[in-house]
């Protein structure tokens, strides 16, 4: 087991080191073969008063690893600066996408899991209310986006909601799910030794659904993460969407694989949280 | 023989019934009851087992009496009140021992205990737990989840939390149903030991013979309800009631040396082999 794990690392390491290989070969003899060869010194002069620099070509086309290292760098060595709406340091950025996504995700939390308890525990409510949850539940969260705006009026609470919306189905759909497959027999436990309904909540059908709850919660954090980018894009002003918008109209391709490269990262940091939590709720039979 | 077809044991008891079944029955399909008119007794610091084939609604009645299923007609009274849903009265082993799995040993009994007694302290619950994990000898577990322990250790840890909460009745369903012979055959004995030791009165299911000749004072023989040749239904219901007059002090080791041991035995194997079907 430890020779595998150890062999698929190292199978890894090359993988990457022969993406990067590739990247900067494709990049490297694309920009020494560039317009600039076989011009002259007048001509070179010529084509930059006409707007097409030939040396400019390379900084604004596909960035070399190297380049991107140096980016990464810079933004990772001042995470924190704000000179002005449109400059921020990237941890700033990433910090007001993971406060909305942790303000939606949170609301969700509220209102699905209560109400996953007792879709999960009223046969009666689970019918009723399962034609909404189906009829809502495949909407693209930004569908919303528009409605959302117009009533909230305020296009950072907008956002949010956009990350509830999104985040409300999966966790809804576990919950009631888990509630409603507690086994019969830990409920007889519960019903044979007088335990009170809220306690039989707390202490019985709680913890036996936890681990599918869980898994509706990470699937929900996954989305809102999806989501958010898309959302910021659409909403601007803040976050790590906006930034890779922004930069899409600076033209910088470096930023943008950047910030990619970033939410990628943080997206499977946030997966892996949530799946310690899955593991230490999960119980084995 | 020292069977005694459906007569009323009240005679031999001298104590006043603790629980009385009057009439019951259950039906999940209109007209077709699985079983009727069901009436029978139990004893203070009696044990009594219910034996039949699948399906004649041993369980559906354990159910009734436990409080966890409503019978379609008919009563029952435990102690002069009317059983009328579960309560800390009846401790209920499970067929499939039902404990907690994400708790330990110790945290699975504390919760019965705890819902017996709200009022103790941690410690007394405690010392509560650790005494009836002692009795059935599991004290090295203690601190083990379910899904550490064999078969047999989880429905000992069941039986244990069934008599932590000190109830009036114990009611098992099948407890030792799905163990191997050999771990069947070492609990049966601890239960017989812990239940002569605390006069608990016992209503126990069983499929198997020889444990209900072991375990109980007194067989309940129940048919199954069955299609009469003129295509109506009979309903199943309690055929015979035999009552074990072995002495009490009966082990696995010497039951079959004991006599009339056979005479029961027969006597039980033929009910279920040729009548317990028949129409």
């Amino acid at each position: 087991m430890k020779s595998l794990n150890a062999k698929a690392a190292l199978l890894s390491l090359l993988l990457l080191l022969v993406v990067l290989g590739i990247w900067h070969l494709a990049t490297a003899s694309g920009a020494s073969g560039g317009a600039a060869a076989g011009m002259t010194a007048e001509e070179v002069e010529y084509a930059k008063m006409m707007g097409k620099d030939p040396g400019a070509a390379k900084a604004g086309g596909f960035p070399t690893p190297l380049e991107m290292g140096r980016t990464a760098w810079k933004h990772l060595s001042h995470p924190f600066y704000d000179n002005g709406p449109n400059d921020k340091g990237i941890a700033i950025q990433l910090g007001h996408s993971l406060a909305r996504v942790g303000l939606g995700f949170g609301l969700a939390c509220l209102v699905a899991i209560p109400l996953g308890f007792l879709i999960g525990m009223s046969p009666l409510a689970y019918r009723a209310l399962d034609p909404f949850i189906q009829v809502l539940k495949p909407i693209s969260p930004l569908a919303w986006m528009p409605l959302a705006l117009y009533t909230i009026k305020d296009s950072g609470v907008s956002g949010i909601f956009v990350i509830f919306i999104c985040s409300v189905w999966p966790m809804l759909v576990n919950t009631a799910f888990g509630v409603a497959s507690v086994r019969r027999d830990w409920l007889n436990v519960a019903r044979t030794l007088e335990v009170s309904p809220l306690r039989k909540a707390f202490r019985v059908i709680l913890p036996a659904a936890a681990p599918t709850i869980l898994t509706g919660m990470r699937i929900s954090m996954g989305i809102a993460w999806l989501v958010i980018v898309a959302a910021e894009m659409l909403v601007g002003g803040t976050g790590i969407g906006y930034f890779v918008w922004n930069e899409w109209n600076n033209l910088s391709l470096t930023n943008v694989i950047f910030a990619i490269l970033l939410i990628g990262v943080v997206g499977m940091l946030l997966d892996l949280a949530f799946g310690r939590l899955q593991k230490a709720v999960t119980y084995v039979e | 023989m020292t069977a005694t077809t459906t007569a009323p044991t009240t005679a031999t008891n001298p104590s006043p019934e603790f629980l009385r079944v009057q009439g019951l029955a259950r039906s999940f399909q209109a007209q077709r009851p699985v079983f009727a008119e069901v009436d029978f007794d139990v004893a203070r610091g009696e044990f009594v087992c219910i034996i039949g084939h699948s399906g004649c609604g041993k369980t559906t009645i354990l159910n009734v009496l436990a409080g966890l299923d409503r019978a379609s007609a008919g009563h029952v009274f435990m102690d002069g009140r009317e059983v009328a849903g579960p309560s800390l009265e009846r401790g209920v082993v499970f067929q499939s021992h039902a404990l907690l799995p994400w708790l330990t040993v110790r945290r699975n009994i504390a919760f019965a205990v705890e819902s017996r007694r709200p009022d103790w302290r941690r410690a007394e619950v405690d010392a509560h737990v650790e005494k009836y994990v002692a009795m059935v000898g599991l004290s090295a577990a203690l601190d083990k989840k379910p899904s550490e322990l064999s078969g047999g250790m989880k429905q000992r840890v069941g039986i244990a939390r069934a008599f932590a909460i000190e109830p009036k009745m114990l009611l098992l369903d099948e407890p030792f149903g799905a163990l191997d012979a050999l771990t069947r055959g070492t609990i049966q004995d601890e239960l017989v030991a812990i239940v002569r030791r605390t006069q608990q009165t016992v209503f126990m299911i069983t499929h198997d013979v020889d444990e209900a000749i072991l375990l109980a004072d007194r067989v309940l023989m129940m048919r199954n309800g069955v299609v009469l040749p003129d295509g109506g239904w009979r309903p199943g219901g309690i055929a015979e009631t035999l009552r074990i007059e072995l002495p009490r002090e009966r082990t696995r080791g010497t039951l079959h040396h004991m006599p009339g041991y056979y005479e029961l035995r027969n006597h039980i194997v033929d009910f279920l082999v040729t009548r317990a079907h028949a129409a």
